[in-house]
C-alpha cells in the first residue's frame, strides 16, 4: 500500500503529511527486528532451543542440555514427533554457601518437535556429549527423496 | 510434575566487549553460579560444546577469564530446517577480590558445566582467636 503511494502522486488526500513517515518508519523498524535478530524471539518459547536440520536420509536435532544427565533424559519417538523430556537438576551446596551470583537455572522441560516428514522411531538415535544433545532420526522410506530416472 | 517448576526458555547472551575481537564468530557469555565459603570460591558455567582441550581458564593480576571454543559443527550434506540458537565462544572475566591459592585452583568440566574451585589462601581464611581472660 505504501508503494502506491509512493509511486504515485504524494496523497493529496493524505490530511497529516506525518503519519505516511510515521506508519513507514514502524515498518522499517519491524523489518530491523526481523532482520538483524532472527534468534531474538525462539519459535517455540519453550525450552531446550532446538537447531533442526535435514539430509536425504535423516533429520538431525541438536539442544544445548548442559549439567542434563543421560538418565535425567527422556525421548520418545512417534511417526513425525520427537519428545525431549527431563529435568535439569543443580545439586545443593553447603548450607555455609554464600551465594555471590545465581544465574544457571534447574527444573524440568518437555518440548514436543513435530518433523516435516514421517521418521522411522525405530531407529533414533541420541547422543550427549559435552552438554549438547544430538538426536539423528532417520527418515521413512516414504519420506526420502527418491531420484527419478527419465526413460 | 509440582515438585519442582518448569525450565523457561533463555536466549544465549551475546557478549559485549569493548574491544573487537581478532577472531571472527559470535562470543556468548556463559551463564554462573558464584558462592563462597570459608575455605574456597567456587564457580559453576554452563559452557555446552565446550571440551575439556578447548577450555582456557587464566588468572592473573585477580583477573579470572574463562574462554572456550566450540568446535564447528560438521554439517555437510545436511540443510537448515530451524535454528533456534546459535553456537560460538564463550568468555567472561571476573575480578576476584579473595587472594587465591593459584597451586591449588582446581576444575572439573562435566556434561558441559565447568566447576572452578579457587581455594582462598591460608592467611585470608578467618580465624578464631581466642581471648584469655587475664
Amino acid at each position: 500500500m505504501i508503494y502506491r503511494r509512493f509511486v504515485g502522486f504524494p496523497g493529496l488526500e493524505n490530511r497529516n503529511p506525518f503519519s505516511e513517515i510515521e506508519n513507514m518508519r514502524r515498518q522499517v523498524e519491524r523489518l530491523y527486528q526481523g532482520f538483524l535478530s532472527p534468534y531474538a524471539r525462539p519459535a517455540a518459547g519453550v525450552f531446550p532451543l532446538v537447531n533442526l536440520t535435514e539430509s536425504k536420509e535423516h533429520y538431525a536435532l541438536r539442544a544445548e542440555l548442559p549439567g542434563v544427565r543421560s538418565e535425567d533424559l527422556d525421548i520418545q519417538a512417534t511417526a513425525n514427533t520427537l519428545t525431549l523430556a527431563g529435568e535439569r537438576k543443580i545439586p545443593e551446596e553447603k548450607q555455609s554457601a554464600k551465594y555471590h551470583r545465581r544465574e544457571r537455572e534447574s527444573g524440568r522441560f518437555s518440548r514436543v518437535i513435530t518433523l516435516p516428514g514421517e521418521i522411522n522411531p525405530d531407529k533414533v538415535e541420541a547422543s550427549l556429549v559435552n552438554g549438547v544433545l544430538t538426536v539423528v532420526v532417520p527418515k521413512a522410506e516414504a519420506s526420502k527423496p527418491r531420484q527419478i530416472t527419465v526413460r | 510434575m509440582t515438585d519442582s517448576k518448569e525450565i523457561k526458555v533463555k536466549e544465549k547472551q551475546e557478549a559485549t566487549s569493548p574491544a573487537q575481537p581478532t577472531l571472527e564468530g559470535l562470543v556468548f557469555t556463559p551463564e554462573v553460579d558464584i558462592f563462597e565459603d570459608e575455605k574456597a570460591i567456587t564457580l559453576l558455567a554452563d559452557i555446552p560444546g565446550v571440551s575439556p582441550e578447548m577450555l582456557n581458564i587464566d588468572l592473573r593480576d585477580n583477573v579470572l577469564t574463562i574462554s572456550g571454543d566450540v568446535a564447528r559443527m560438521d554439517l555437510s550434506g545436511e540443510e537448515w530446517l530451524t535454528q533456534e540458537f546459535e553456537t560460538g565462544r564463550y568468555y567472561r572475566q571476573f575480578t576476584l577480590s579473595e587472594v587465591i591459592d593459584q597451586n591449588r585452583i582446581d576444575a572439573k568440566l562435566s556434561q558441559g558445566v565447568l566447576r572452578l574451585s579457587l581455594p582462598k589462601v591460608e592467611k585470608a581464611t578467618p580465624r578464631k582467636i581466642a581471648i584469655k581472660a587475664g
